[in-house]
C-alpha cells in the first residue's frame, strides 16, 4: 500500500492526515512534496496526523526530522498527531521524542499553537 | 524426513524497487520459520534497512552490482545475511544518531536500528568483494 496525504485547516493550523506506508523511495517522496507545499506557502502551524501510518523505516524518519528542520528554520512548528504504538517506539528508541511534540487528541494539538 | 534448518538464497540487482519484494519474501519466511507478529516485523523492517544501504551505500545503485540475501532458520533463531558489492564503510566510526548533536540529522539511523531489533549483529568488509552484514533474531523469546 502506497502512501496518501490529505489536508484540512482546522483554525488556522494545518493538519496532514497521513495514511499508508512512509518508507524509502514512493513514501517519502509523497510526505516531501506534500510539506514542501505548506513550507512554500509559509504555513508555521503543522500537525501530521500518523494515525493510519501503517509502517514507517529509517528513511521515513529522516523525513520527518527534515521536516521538522525546515519548518523551525522559517519560525513554524511542526507536531505530530496519533502515534501507533510502533511509531511510537521507534521515535522512543531513536531518542526523538525529546525533539517531537507528540500528542493523541487532536484539539488538545491544536490548542498547543496558542 | 525432519528438516532441522532452512536455508534460503535470494540475488537481486542493486534496484530499490526489488526491496518491496524483498518484503514479501521475508513477510512469507517468517511466517513459515513460526516467527510471532513482533518478530516478523523486526525481522522485515531490520532487512529493509540492511538491504536499502546495500543497494543505495553499497552498490551505489549500479544495475551491473547484486545484492545476496541468505535465510537461515530453525525452531531456535532467524538469521539473514546480506552481502554487497561495493567498496565498505567505516563501520567503526557510525556517529551515534541518538547523540543530541545528531539528533537533527535526517539520515544515519538504519544500522542502529537494527542493531536495537536483533538479538545479534556483525558486519565485515570482504576485501574485493563488499560488505556482510549478518543478523539473527532467537525465536521464542518475547520481543
Amino acid at each position: 500500500m502506497t502512501m496518501l496525504a490529505n489536508f484540512r485547516k482546522v483554525e488556522g493550523v494545518h493538519i496532514l492526515d497521513l495514511s499508508g506506508r512512509i518508507t524509502i523511495g514512493e513514501g517519502t517522496l509523497i510526505l516531501r512534496e506534500a510539506l514542501q507545499k505548506l513550507l512554500r506557502s509559509h504555513e508555521q502551524k503543522v500537525i501530521l496526523n500518523l494515525a493510519d501510518v501503517t509502517y514507517i523505516d529509517s528513511s521515513g524518519i529522516g523525513e520527518l526530522v527534515s521536516a521538522f528542520t525546515n519548518f523551525s528554520n522559517q519560525g513554524g512548528n511542526l507536531k505530530l498527531l496519533n502515534l501507533t504504538k510502533k511509531v511510537h517506539d521507534l521515535l522512543s528508541i531513536t531518542k526523538l521524542l525529546t525533539v517531537f511534540e507528540v500528542f493523541t487528541d487532536e484539539a488538545h494539538a491544536i490548542q498547543s499553537f496558542d | 524426513m525432519e528438516i532441522n534448518e532452512s536455508t534460503i538464497l535470494l540475488k537481486i540487482q542493486s534496484n530499490l524497487e526489488y526491496t518491496e519484494l524483498v518484503e514479501n519474501i521475508t513477510n512469507n519466511l517468517t511466517a513459515l520459520a513460526g516467527c510471532n507478529p513482533d518478530q516478523s516485523y523486526f525481522i522485515e523492517m531490520s532487512l529493509r534497512e540492511v538491504v536499502s544501504n546495500a543497494i543505495q551505500h553499497g552498490n551505489k545503485c549500479d544495475l551491473n552490482k547484486y545484492v545476496q540475501i541468505e535465510y537461515r532458520f530453525n525452531k531456535d533463531y532467524f538469521q539473514v545475511q546480506v552481502e554487497d558489492q561495493g567498496s565498505g564503510f567505516d563501520f567503526d566510526h557510525l556517529p551515534d544518531p541518538c547523540n543530541p548533536e545528531n539528533l537533527l540529522k535526517s539520515s544515519g539511523r538504519g544500522i542502529f536500528l537494527v542493531r536495537s531489533f536483533m538479538d545479534d549483529f556483525s558486519l565485515d568488509f570482504l576485501p574485493n568483494h563488499g560488505t556482510r552484514v549478518r543478523f539473527m533474531k532467537k525465536m521464542g523469546v518475547s520481543s
